[in-house]
């Protein structure tokens, strides 16, 4: 196979895992500033999210440089394809947890209230591995790593009916947290995106790999 | 936070380039070391060809210089300006319309008597023959010709150029030597020649005898117009039939004939008669044609099959070479638009091929014009003075008057012998290029 | 990749058709001892440009070559299995090559026009199949066919020139005008631009979008990017066996075999 191409295909692998990395370190400071109560962390955030929009755009113009120069086909088009997908859904991820960081910042400087438990424990994690997971399927081209990001999307949905029926309880206990307890239920939409966009990039994954398009249905997969 | 790490090697690039520029310098001083030593074996080699080309320009300068300086005498023949009184009654005819009757006059008479006029001292009969000696034996034939053209001469008397016999020609041509030619002349004779160069009346002219008359036994009237219309019967027949079964044979053994042992023999035959000496030839002819199938001796027919088998060697792999040089593209590009296999041959191969043919053809035929040794053996060799009017007349041909000459012991025929080489070379040298224009000018580039 | 003759298996993918133009069943090809070709089966549709693909020595010219008998012009060359034309085997002992390859076409891979002029070399072929019986046919054959080849502006004022005079590209245009001026059915072209500038492979391939109209073309090539522009169906072949046929999209984006996949991606050799 062309040196050129295997060479500017390995390039852009590693840029999407740094896109990747970089989105995932976002998400997790953004919870962090959300349980522990750390502005500063905020203004981390909003920072990463310049770097973020940076390395969307260089991986962009990778693909079309590989697009351009080699001519792809089959499996390699496939896969800029998917790339180029992934590269929208890890910046939207981006933005998301600038929202999550922003909320945070509005609770930080109000009187606290009790922080459900999904938002420090089993939110945090499950999305970390999902991240993480569907990205090393994208470079890896594994098909059974990226079905099992679409199964974990359940958790993170289970956890996300949790956390609303504790902020119900809450506001219905004492109406003047409702501000705050609003707050944090977008926070749970958010992170319930950011846990959908895994899902489409494993769905992508498939699709590279098989060549079958796999969206669009229900999870009985 | 832990990161995914993909093995992506690292290039060494940075410590290789150094390692090239070194190779680099080491080779430049290599090449220009030896340069000094290939140089001189160039130029060694390039001397090696001039010395050889100037060797062969001169051996053919020495060659051109020797055959030139012999012959180019020949083209000029020494006549003797004489007032003929060409009186009836000596030339002993009364009716000038009667051509019979001019044909048959005295006409040597005529010529003896001018002759007795201007040295009146030659009063013995001895002297009287060595007089009339010193004009040639054919003056009075050639005299009738004139008179038979000009009826109404007869009664006149004209001024002519009347043809000097073959001593007096080589001693006329032979006055600016260191020794004058004298031969068998007496002195007498010389005395009579003197006088009549010193009234200038002997004269150089250009000899058109040589162009007009067959073979002769004495020299001034010998000409090479028998043996010419000879080689050119000859070389028709020649012609005619080595290149149509030479072309078919080419192409048969190129296009249609299978690869088995039975073309392989024939090939190796074919190649094999190539190098047969020529004179095998002839002894074939001689066996044969002459002997089985009874045909005329010395006859241009005859020479011409005998050099057309002779011939027909080049002219096969020659035509070979040519057919197969044509590109097997144009056969493919013809064989697809649905061709047939005859179709290709006429249409495209042989029109491609035939510059090479013509060329191998004039070649081989220009080789059979120079051809003796097969046509000595067919009889070809005999004293044959007409000029033959068709190919069945018996002749001869021009390497064959040559070596016929070349025996004879007159100063005069060792002068013809060279000017009649120097007519055959004539006839090689335009024929060869006229090959190398037609191959030069029809070579199609594709 | 190494893959032996045994493994590859049978043909993936649509390679018989309905109502197809030329027919070809359990085709082997042998060069004396050596086997070129083992048991391909294919169709080619009308009015469909075929191409086939595959690296170098795979056989695929050879098979080509077999569709209009012109292997019978190579020395030890053996062909089996059936080829139909419309349903007329070709090489039945009584069927005339001649009439065949006026029906199908060939252009090959270096433009070799006739060393005639322009006109000459479009008017031979019907000169010799008797197409023709007055010189105003000729006349509107020549123009006709230079036309469709894309190639009449470019010298209908030098139609009496030498057609070795032409640039490569003109000339192998030239031949596609002599290949149509008889009218075949099918246009057999072996790597008809690899000898050619971007400019005129360019043309020529647009010719092809065109003549694919009215003629059925089977083409050999060895760009892919000029398979994927010019045909419908692709065949890959590999070792002499015919791997895969699809619609030329399909196996461009997500082929069937991996082999296929292997060689496009050029992932081997």
């Amino acid at each position: 196979m062309s040196l050129h191409l295997q060479r500017d295909l390995d390039s852009l692998k590693k840029e999407i895992l740094q896109l990747g990395n970089m989105v995932e370190s976002s998400i997790n400071k953004a919870l962090v500033a959300l349980s522990e109560r750390r502005p500063e962390l905020v203004e981390e955030v909003l920072q990463d999210e310049i770097q973020i929009d940076l390395q969307e755009v260089s991986i962009e113009e990778s693909c079309l440089k590989v697009l351009a120069l080699h001519q792809p086909v089959a499996v390699d088009l496939r896969f800029i394809v998917v790339v180029l997908k992934v590269n929208n859904d890890l910046e939207r991820m981006g933005d998301f947890a600038v929202n999550v960081a922003k909320r945070a910042k509005e609770l930080s400087e109000q009187d606290p209230i009790p922080c459900p438990a999904g938002f420090t424990d089993v939110v945090p994690q499950t999305i970390r591995t999902m991240v993480r997971d569907s990205l090393t399927a994208l470079v890896k081209f594994d098909v059974d790593i990226a079905r099992e990001v679409i199964h974990m999307d359940d958790v993170v949905d289970q956890a996300n009916r949790l956390m609303y029926k504790d902020l119900k309880a809450l506001m219905v206990e004492d109406s003047s947290t409702v501000d705050r307890a609003v707050s944090l239920l977008s926070c749970s939409r958010y992170l319930e995106r950011i846990a959908d966009l895994t899902t489409n990039i494993a769905e992508d994954v498939i699709f590279m790999v098989e060549g079958e398009v796999v969206r669009h249905q229900s999870t009985g997969l | 936070m832990s990161t995914i790490e993909i093995d992506i090697e690292k290039s060494n690039e940075s410590n290789c380039t150094n390692e090239s520029e070194m190779k680099k310098v080491n080779t430049i001083e290599l090449v220009n070391k030896n340069l000094k030593k290939r140089y001189r074996a160039e130029r060694r080699f390039k001397a090696y060809g001039l010395v050889s080309i100037c060797f062969a320009l001169l051996c053919l300068v020495v060659l051109f210089t020797d055959i030139i300086s012999k012959g180019h005498g020949a083209f000029f023949q020494t006549y003797i300006q004489l007032e003929l009184n060409l009186d009836e009654d000596v030339l002993e005819v009364n009716d000038i319309q009667n051509m019979k009757q001019l044909a048959s006059a005295n006409y040597q008479g005529v010529i003896r008597q001018s002759l007795r006029t201007l040295f009146p001292d030659a009063k013995k009969r001895h002297d009287k023959r060595k007089l009339y000696a010193l004009v040639s034996s054919g003056a009075s034939y050639q005299l009738a010709d004139q008179i038979k053209a000009q009826p109404a001469l007869v009664g006149t008397t004209i001024s002519v150029f009347v043809l000097a016999d073959d001593d007096v020609d080589t001693w006329f041509k032979s006055l600016d030597d260191a020794k004058p030619f004298i031969g068998r002349m007496s002195e007498k004779q010389l005395v009579w020649l003197e006088s009549l160069k010193k009234s200038g009346s002997l004269h150089k002219k250009f000899n058109t005898t040589f162009f007009n008359n067959g073979d002769s036994r004495e020299p001034e009237l010998a000409g090479i117009k028998g043996a010419m219309i000879g080689s050119l019967f000859t070389i028709l027949v020649t012609f005619l039939l080595s290149f149509t079964v030479g072309i078919s044979t080419a192409i048969y053994l190129e296009e249609y004939a299978p690869k088995n042992l039975f073309t392989d023999f024939i090939e190796v035959n074919i190649n094999n008669l190539a190098a047969v000496p020529s004179i095998i030839f002839g002894l074939l002819g001689l066996a044969i044609f002459i002997g089985m199938f009874g045909m005329q001796r010395s006859i241009p027919l005859l020479g011409g099959v005998v050099l057309s088998l002779m011939t027909l060697p080049t002219i096969i792999i020659s035509s070979r070479a040519a057919i197969k040089a044509v590109p097997p593209s144009i056969r493919q590009a013809a064989l697809g638009m649905g061709a047939s296999k005859m179709q290709v041959i006429l249409h495209h191969v042989l029109p491609l091929a035939m510059p090479g043919m013509l060329t191998g053809t004039i070649i081989g035929l220009a080789q059979a014009l120079g051809e003796t040794a097969p046509l000595l053996m067919i009889g070809m060799v005999a004293f044959v003075v007409d000029v033959p009017g068709a190919l069945t007349d018996p002749s001869t041909a021009l390497p064959v008057q040559i070596f016929l000459w070349a025996d004879s012991p007159e100063r005069a025929f060792v002068e013809r012998t060279s000017a009649a080489i120097m007519v055959l070379l004539a006839f090689l040298i335009s024929m060869n290029t006229v090959a190398v224009f037609l191959r030069k000018r029809l070579e199609r580039r594709w | 990749m190494e893959q032996s003759i045994e493994k590859i298996g049978p043909t993936i993918g649509q390679s018989l058709l309905e109502n197809p133009k030329m027919s070809m069943r359990n085709v082997d090809v042998f060069y004396g001892d050596k086997q070129a070709i083992y048991d391909v089966n294919l169709d080619i549709g009308k009015n469909e440009v075929l191409s086939m693909i595959g690296p170098s020595g795979c056989g695929k010219s050879t098979f080509l070559r077999c569709l209009n008998r012109m292997n019978d012009t190579i020395e030890g060359c053996k062909v089996t299995g059936s080829f139909d034309l419309e349903g007329k085997n070709i090489y039945h002992p009584k069927m005339d090559v001649v009439p065949l390859r006026a029906r199908v076409g060939m252009v090959f891979q270096k433009p070799n026009p006739f060393p005639k002029t322009i006109y000459d070399n479009v008017a031979y072929g019907p000169k010799i199949h008797g197409l023709v019986e007055s010189k105003t046919d000729l006349d509107e054959i020549v123009e006709s066919s230079l036309q469709k080849a894309g190639l009449w502006d470019e010298v209908k004022d030098r139609l009496d020139q030498q057609g070795t005079g032409l640039s490569g590209g003109q000339q192998q245009r030239l031949c596609i005008a002599r290949t149509i001026a008889i009218s075949p059915e099918v246009i057999l072209m072996d790597e008809p631009c690899s000898a050619l500038d971007p400019i005129a492979t360019s043309k020529i391939e647009n010719l092809i979008t065109e003549l694919s109209e009215n003629y059925t073309i089977a083409i050999v090539t060895h760009s892919m990017q000029q398979a994927a522009r010019v045909s419908d169906r692709t065949a890959y072949f590999h070792l002499g066996k015919l791997v895969e046929v699809n619609d030329t999209q399909h196996l461009f984006t997500n082929p069937d075999h991996e082999l296929t996949e292997a060689y496009i991606t050029g992932r081997f050799g």
